[in-house]
């Protein structure tokens, strides 16, 4: 069931923040949107979750607009992560994970344990959450959105203070559930991981795509110059590449 | 059912015979003379009414902390209380309040008013901060306007009557009291008890709740209807208790998941026996008059909500 933006533009406040965007996302990969701060992704996001109504242009997933799917059926197929999501009580890790089955109704134990396993929480999971660790939590709230099996996983900024190993923790149960079919969509600001992890980058600036493609084709030093405004080279072999900026590009 | 619920239910059906029997004469079935009428139209009327106050306000208290992600939240807050007690300080103004029926119809009307006034500021967004501000602004109108009433008293009596009635208290109720609250009270419970799963998406945000399928208009709605019928029955028939949805909760949040849902059936069972313990306190007590129960509950529960404090800010420290 593929995900897609048609002329989408997006108005918050009543400030255009995005402005017609089009992009057709297939499940089973991971996608990847980038951009500077301010760009629209986390606006572009949330909109592909069905939570911003259009301004104009449509959002479908398969043949619906998610806008116009019962509150229950979109959030049964469509899995939101939003950045720093809080945790208003002091659940447990259990408890936690197990919200998200609310859209299904039900607290079915065997999908909210295997969100926990995959997300490598499985000793963990009587721990109040104010006792675990950032990395901890951030796992936590990943597998409370795979325990809703959602077709689509859409994350902001889900791997954004993590170290270096939960980090690499975090995308091996996102790569995990898009070869179980899901459609993966990270909001990432670091744009090794996106080289490295993503199948597919858009690239958002001021609003606009302005590339969206293959990972070498959509962040290529070229584009990196013209939308971050920093001359920078990658280093390295595919899947291993580090980027090495040189200096602002119009820095005198 | 739950385990904290099953105690709670096995507490209160110890407690509510032997409160039937506490008072400033204390009743013995066999020899007290015509016991079972005191029992029957006194004491019974009295104490169901203090189980039916204590659970809508200990559930609506539930449903507001969950609601608002705030553990000092507290349903007086949002202005229905103060509203159904303008209701009720109006008919005592104008002397209405000789009938029976009067004033707690006066009570649900102004109980209805602020509710309807909520849910017309702040019911199209179903935005948490505009509801909280406009509950707030209505507590303060209608706070303003029953201080207007008491001042401009037409006789110090009437002025009396007002000022006792604040204050809360279940003396000389009757089942007239018992019929009229409690189908509001228990459906306005069902509903914030319907409520829970939306409350519990919303321990992760706004944001996140919408993404699991909350309508955040619905929801508000369905807890203007549940506080509103719960909180505006309990002023019509008693006037204000505080505290109750404010302690009952944190007392009983440790024995359970901490999940908003799971907290809503255990607090109404917790609010009804404190309601129950306490107006058997005020008759209990050896004082020149009754103490209102209103009092008794802030006597227990500001200390109770300093001691809160100092524990929430031991926790920041």
């Amino acid at each position: 069931m593929r995900l897609a933006a048609r002329d989408l533009s997006v108005a918050l406040g009543g400030i255009d923040v995005l402005h017609g965007i089009s992009a057709e996302l297939a499940p089973g990969t991971i996608t990847a949107l980038c951009g500077p701060n301010g760009a629209g992704k986390s606006t572009l996001l949330a909109a592909l979750a069905g939570l911003l109504p259009p301004r104009s242009g449509a959002i479908t997933l398969g043949e619906e607009p998610p806008p116009h799917l019962a509150s229950r059926e979109r959030a049964r197929r469509i899995g939101y992560l939003p950045q720093n999501c809080e945790i208003a009580w002091d659940v447990s890790l259990a408890t936690l994970v197990a919200l998200g089955r609310l859209p299904h109704g039900d607290s079915a134990s065997e999908p909210v344990a295997q969100a926990i396993a995959s997300c490598g929480l499985a000793g963990l999971t009587a721990r109040p959450v104010s006792t675990l660790s950032g990395g901890e939590r951030a796992r936590a709230l990943l597998a409370r959105v795979m325990a809703g099996e959602p077709r689509w996983i859409l994350a902001d900024e889900p791997l954004a203070a993590l170290d270096l190993a939960h980090q690499l923790a975090m995308l091996g149960s996102l790569r995990q559930a898009a070869q179980a079919g899901a459609g993966v969509v990270l909001v990432l600001h670091d744009l090794a991981l996106a080289m490295n992890h993503a199948d597919r980058v858009l690239v958002l600036d001021g609003g606009r795509l302005v590339a969206d493609g293959s990972t070498e084709e959509a962040l290529a030093s070229a584009i990196i110059t013209r939308v971050w405004g920093v001359e920078a080279e990658w280093l390295g072999e595919a899947g291993a590449r580090a980027l090495a900026p040189r200096r602002p590009h119009s820095s005198p | 059912m739950t385990r904290p619920s099953i105690v709670l239910l096995a507490v209160l059906a110890l407690a509510l015979p032997l409160s039937l029997l506490a008072g400033r004469v204390w009743i013995d079935p066999w020899e007290t003379p015509n016991a079972a009428i005191i029992l029957m139209e006194l004491r019974l009327p009295r104490g169901l009414l203090a189980l039916l106050i204590g659970a809508g306000l200990g559930a609506a208290g539930a449903a507001m902390q969950g609601y608002l992600r705030n553990p000092l939240a507290d349903p007086g807050l949002f202005g229905i209380a103060p509203g159904a007690a303008l209701g009720a300080v109006v008919s005592l103004w104008f002397g209405y309040a000789a009938s029976v029926w009067l004033l707690p119809t006066f009570a649900l009307a102004g109980a209805a008013a602020a509710m309807a006034l909520l849910a017309a500021i702040a019911g199209r967004t179903g935005g948490i901060a505009l509801f909280t501000l406009a509950g707030m602004m209505i507590a303060s109108l209608a706070g303003a306007l029953t201080a207007l009433a008491i001042s401009l008293a037409p006789n110090a009596f009437a002025m009396s009557e007002i000022v006792t009635w604040l204050m809360g208290a279940l003396t000389d109720r009757s089942w007239g009291d018992v019929w009229l609250a409690a189908p509001l009270i228990l459906t306005g419970t069902v509903l914030l008890r319907l409520a829970g799963r939306d409350l519990d998406a919303l321990t992760l945000g706004e944001v996140a709740a919408r993404s699991l399928g909350v309508n955040p208009a619905a929801l508000q709605a369905l807890l203007i209807a549940g506080v509103g019928l719960t909180v505006g029955a309990s002023v019509a028939v008693a006037g204000v208790i505080g505290f109750v949805g404010l302690i009952v909760p944190h007392l009983v949040r440790p024995f359970t998941d901490r999940r908003p849902s799971s907290l809503i059936v255990p607090s109404a069972l917790a609010g009804a026996l404190l309601v129950l313990v306490a107006d058997c306190l005020c008759r209990v007590l050896p004082l020149v008059t009754e103490l209102r129960l209103g009092i008794a509950l802030s006597l227990i529960g500001a200390p109770f909500f300093l001691a809160l404090l100092l524990r929430m800010r031991r926790g920041l420290a």
